[in-house]
């Protein structure tokens, strides 16, 4: 499924492991595990020489992960139905009230008219069947201004009324 | 009245070919229809029983006869010619093209107005007081308060996908002409000493399930109020039902948490908020936004003007009667603010011809500060009228259709759209309301009853708030046949209450006649003329009406 991340089509060279799977991993794979998983195993996972990633469901609080933003470098956020929003206040968490700095991505049933709203929550990566390239930067700039703060940290129509 | 600056007129005019571009993306195939549900909803776009739908937003009801015109031509240009205003003070066309509506959209924009959140699981149209300015019963005009809501919540990026729709209404009078109990979030403006603050309620709503809204915080300074409104929202978005639509409202999570629990998950969120993601709107652009809603410099009247109003009155006895009902007290002497009914005895309780909305805009224009409102009771309303020009307005208003005397009367009903147009719908609203109407129709008889609302839904959803109706009346489906529950006692003023439902479903051609004879052992009840039929009940009981309603002739 294409990978989308800063204005470009990307590889996406992840590999996604289920609760269960019995699969060892291998030492120098980048790997994506449920949020169950990824806390029973963090402390192994630290140790790592291979980058470490997380993937949430709505019902996921996504502030368990907050003792391990600095190290991990990827957290998918799924969106299953895309009129689930919960994925909104999961990344604005993350991003905005605790400052991660790694990959947000957008996974499941992402469209090209959410991604505005995606983008402004703190997401950079969106994986998505349903969208190509051209028609999502188009959507990331069909808005010029914005009327509150969010994630993206563009300047709220608010502040730029006074000059700041 | 706020007018847009250059950062209003960019987001509005961007969103307008965002949705041409979402429109076109649909007539082409490359959308599918339920990927693009959501996004005409979130543009107030409907698929009704015959055509589309198209809800524009009239934030916190204002107009003015520019605006007013050009829903006008809206109605001229792309239905047939009348619109229906809602009980969220908003404008509905019935039989609108799709392909039509983003043109609709580019004019609308031309005067400030647009379509943006009238549906869908996102924040909706704020809703205040459609006295707001010129009540003399109000602490501070509510206006610009919903107007920082309004601008806050336009396509704010987490509350777009809530688990359902979500309703903020404003009050600041004494008396709540919003209905703020039966809104997700109500908001009453209150001061401490010098500080403004609000009220804020949550967790109310009609449907399936009317609930009212709790007290969940006494007092948010308004330095604070959208950090606060943050904070619920996000309990909300995250914990709020997503498995059962008719489980998804906040009034829902509130009462599965329990108030207290509900209260304490908010302020922790509130708690939570760092330094950097307060909103901490700057007090300039709080002044900004309230020095547009300045009160017009108001006339003095000179004492004859009063004197002429009086002799107008004698001279014209039907004048004196309108006066009488349409009329509300204003902040400034010499001034009143005028109902201007669209419910005439048979007609379709909302509805307005773009006729009859060119006459009120150039009337408001000429002669009551270019100040347009509508009520959440489905009129219009000219909020600021001096004494000297109302026997022409009200000439004006009569040749027009416009003068029925009924305002807060028995016949002044609430309808919504019913099974006429609305494909929710289980019954038929409009055609029952007209019936009840006509039993009342005489001026003389609606005057000796007095203040009494009665709301009607065509179905559960409760868009004509029959839970709150002094006289409630729901449309039910029996096997495909009519049929319409009575409840008595709902309010939705300051003394909130959801009526109860006092018996078996009537057929429709047994409602007016049932309501007939609850009026009249009202009529017989009460001890004063001026004591109110939703006093007497509270008095007696419903004991005294049931035995009247399911007597058999």
């Amino acid at each position: 499924m294409p990978l989308l991340k800063n204005g470009a089509e990307i590889e996406n060279n992840w590999l996604l492991l289920d609760q269960d799977s019995e699969a060892e991993l291998k030492p120098d794979a980048a790997v994506v595990l449920p949020l169950a998983r990824f806390l029973a195993e963090a402390e192994t996972l630290a140790g790592r020489n291979a980058p470490v990633g997380v993937r949430l469901v709505p019902d996921d609080d996504a502030e368990l992960l907050v003792p391990f933003l600095e190290w991990i470098q990827l957290v998918e956020v799924s969106f299953p139905k895309y009129t689930d929003g919960r994925g909104y206040s999961q990344a604005q968490l993350l991003r905005r009230r605790h400052g991660y700095r790694g990959e947000l991505r957008a996974v499941g049933h992402v469209l090209r008219d959410q991604i505005f709203y995606m983008n402004r929550s703190g997401f950079d990566a969106y994986e998505t069947a349903r969208a190509d390239l051209p028609s999502v930067l188009e959507a990331l700039n069909e808005f010029r201004d914005t009327y509150q703060p969010a994630a993206d940290g563009r300047v709220p129509v608010f502040r730029q009324r006074h000059g700041n | 009245m706020y007018r847009y600056d250059e950062f209003d007129a960019r987001i509005v005019k961007d969103r307008v070919e965002q949705f041409r571009g979402q429109v076109n993306r649909r007539l082409s195939g490359e959308l599918l229809e339920d990927e693009f549900k959501p996004l005409r909803l979130q543009n107030g776009v409907y698929l009704q029983l015959h055509a589309y739908m198209l809800r524009v937003a009239i934030p916190y009801g204002q107009l003015n006869g520019a605006k007013l015109r050009r829903l006008a031509d809206i109605a001229r240009d792309y239905d047939r010619g009348y619109g229906h205003f809602t009980t969220r003070q908003n404008i509905q066309y019935n039989w609108v093209a799709l392909k039509d509506i983003p043109d609709a959209l580019n004019d609308l924009a031309g005067v400030e107005l647009h379509a943006i959140q009238t549906s869908g699981n996102c924040i909706r149209n704020v809703t205040s007081d459609h006295f707001a300015g010129a009540a003399a019963d109000e602490l501070m005009d509510p206006r610009p308060w919903c107007e920082i809501i309004r601008q806050w919540s336009t396509f704010h990026p987490e509350f777009a996908f809530l688990p359902r729709k979500f309703k903020i209404a404003v009050t600041a009078a004494e008396h709540d002409r919003a209905a703020i109990a039966v809104h997700d979030i109500g908001l009453r403006i209150v001061k401490r000493g010098e500080i403004v603050g609000f009220e804020v309620h949550v967790g109310g709503g009609q449907g399936r399930t009317p609930v009212l809204a709790s007290l969940v915080k006494d007092f948010v300074p308004e330095t604070e109020l959208l950090d606060y409104l943050e904070a619920v929202m996000r309990v909300y978005n995250r914990h709020g039902r997503r498995d059962n639509k008719y489980k998804a409202r906040i009034k829902i999570l509130v009462t599965e948490l329990g108030e207290a629990e509900f209260t304490r998950q908010v302020d922790a969120e509130f708690a939570a908020q760092r330094g950097h993601e307060k909103i901490d709107l700057p007090q300039a652009e709080i002044d900004r936004i309230n020095a547009y809603f300045a009160p017009p410099k108001f006339s003095v009247p000179a004492k004859a003007e009063f004197e002429l109003f009086e002799v107008a009155k004698k001279n014209y006895p039907d004048f004196a009667e309108w006066a009488d009902v349409n009329l509300h007290p204003h902040k400034a002497p010499g001034h009143c603010s005028v109902t201007v009914s669209l419910k005439p005895i048979g007609g379709a309780p909302g509805d307005a011809t773009e006729a009859q909305m060119r006459v009120v805009a150039g009337l408001a224009e000429a002669y009551a500060y270019d100040d347009i409102r509508v009520s959440h009771a489905q009129n219009l309303v000219l909020p600021h009228v001096p004494v000297v020009h109302l026997h022409r307005i009200w000439r004006a208003l009569n040749e027009a259709g416009l003068a029925t005397a009924n305002e807060s009367l028995i016949t002044d009903l609430i309808v919504c759209p019913g099974l006429d147009y609305c494909n929710l719908a289980n019954a038929r609203s409009i055609p029952v309301g007209q019936a009840v109407q006509k039993v009342f129709a005489d001026p003389k008889y609606q005057r000796e009853i007095g203040r009494l609302h009665i709301n009607i839904s065509g179905c559960i959803n409760a868009c004509g708030h029959h839970h709150v109706g002094h006289i409630g009346i729901l449309g039910v489906d029996r096997k495909g046949e009519e049929f319409y529950q009575i409840s008595l006692g709902g309010r939705a003023d300051e003394k909130a209450a959801i009526g109860d439902v006092v018996g078996p479903a009537l057929k429709g051609e047994d409602v007016p006649g049932a309501v007939k004879r609850i009026v009249d052992t009202y009529l017989h009840l009460r001890r004063t003329s001026d004591e109110l039929f939703i006093e007497t009940l509270a008095r007696t009981g419903a004991e005294p009406f049931k035995e009247a309603l399911y007597a058999t002739a």
